[in-house]
């Protein structure tokens, strides 16, 4: 691959990571959004592949802390990053890389199975380590009353990792070799 | 674009970029080494004068933008008014917002030029170690540009949807909107390279 085809690739879906932070969403308690952003997160991962994946996040999370309003909601600048939330959004680039990592090591699977298997691991365990990391240092909570406060948004992203695994292998059969975890 | 930036100019915009981040980051590490209540009661109040110092229109629209933080308050508060320890929580509180309040302070007075030029210099380090920086300057100029290419192409996707069906657009509606963005991404290298591409950097 071409380094202008991967730098393209990386912009356009950071740019897409933002557009679905766009499409209007539900926020539940804790002014955490429940959008389909962190989707955007495990599709990096699972189509762009690790490093990529992860060049991609950063590249997001890199913008928002510049002042771009990236994050659902029109969130951004550096208050992002003083907030209880910080830890999401720090977290996103590491898991992208892990959902990317996950996804390259389970070739054996069917697409859908590898890619949900992996959007789990990086996008939800990966990504919930980071955040509940970052509430429980901004609000002073130990670990587990800091997990306690996020575990009414587990479901929903359990369900966006499923979602993400359906969403790979429906673009996998639409343009197989833009997936770069079976190239 | 929504912009985070303020919407009067202030003084405090022709500061230097890196000296108010600077200033920034020493500020939230104090916050976080002091553990009286008072000091942060200090703290936030002169946040709130910084935030008034400009004017009636600066303080709305700054401190709009820390109302998202208000369930984080409710919570805590509870929390520690119920265990009996409220000065503990009054003092996360404070040092939550004062902390939020001064970072948001800095974005609403720099353009994205200035963090631009900050980053730049930043990351000259890593261009001696061989990582390309013009290509992510290129990136970031291009997310800036595709973003709202991108969210216009996605609702007339789901406004399509919409014309065809009686449900509501889900899910599905992102199969296409990637297929988009990546075709998109093709286009685009493409007419990179025929403009020569990254190759130009090394010769030069």
């Amino acid at each position: 691959m071409t380094t202008e085809r991967s730098v393209a690739q990386i912009a356009l879906f950071t740019a897409l990571i933002a557009a679905l932070g766009l499409i209007p969403q539900l926020t539940l308690a804790f002014g955490v959004p429940i959008t389909a952003q962190s989707l955007g997160i495990m599709l990096c991962g699972t189509v762009l592949g690790a490093w990529r994946g992860f060049l991609a996040a950063t590249l997001f999370v890199g913008l928002v802390a510049l002042g771009l309003p990236l994050l659902a909601g029109g969130r951004g600048g550096l208050g992002v990053f003083a907030s209880p939330t910080a830890g999401f959004a720090l977290g996103f680039p590491f898991a992208a890389f892990v959902t990317g990592a996950v996804a390259e090591r389970l070739r054996g699977f069917a697409i859908g199975w590898s890619a949900g298997i992996a959007a789990l691991i990086g996008g939800v365990v990966v990504l919930y380590i980071f955040g509940i990391t970052g509430l429980a240092i901004v609000l002073d909570r130990s670990i587990s009353e800091a997990a306690l406060l996020v575990t009414a948004f587990l479901p929903g992203d359990a369900i966006k990792a499923v979602l993400a695994g359906l969403i790979t292998a429906a673009l996998y059969r639409a343009r197989p070799d833009a997936v770069a975890s079976r190239s | 674009m929504i912009s985070l930036t303020s919407p009067v100019d202030t003084r405090a915009h022709s500061l230097p970029a890196g000296g108010k981040l600077l200033a920034l980051c020493l500020a939230s590490v104090a916050l976080f080494a002091v553990r009286d209540v008072w000091v942060h009661l200090m703290a936030a109040l002169s946040v709130l004068a910084l935030y008034a110092l400009p004017g009636r229109i600066f303080f709305v629209h700054g401190v709009r933008r820390l109302w998202p933080l208000w369930p984080f308050v409710a919570v805590i508060l509870a929390w520690h008014v119920a265990t009996g320890a409220t000065q503990d929580g009054l003092l996360i509180c404070l040092r939550m917002l004062s902390a939020v309040g001064l970072a948001n302070l800095v974005t609403m007075t720099t353009s994205l030029s200035e963090m631009m030029a900050v980053l730049r210099r930043l990351l000259r380090p890593f261009g001696w170690l061989g990582v390309n920086l013009r290509a992510i300057e290129l990136a970031a100029a291009m997310v800036i540009r595709f973003t709202p290419v991108l969210a216009l192409k996605g609702s007339a996707l789901t406004m399509a949807w919409r014309a065809r069906s009686r449900r509501r657009a889900g899910w599905r509606v992102i199969v296409p909107f990637m297929v988009l963005a990546l075709d998109d991404a093709d286009h685009v290298a493409e007419a990179l390279r025929a403009r020569g591409g990254f190759d130009m950097d090394r010769t030069t």
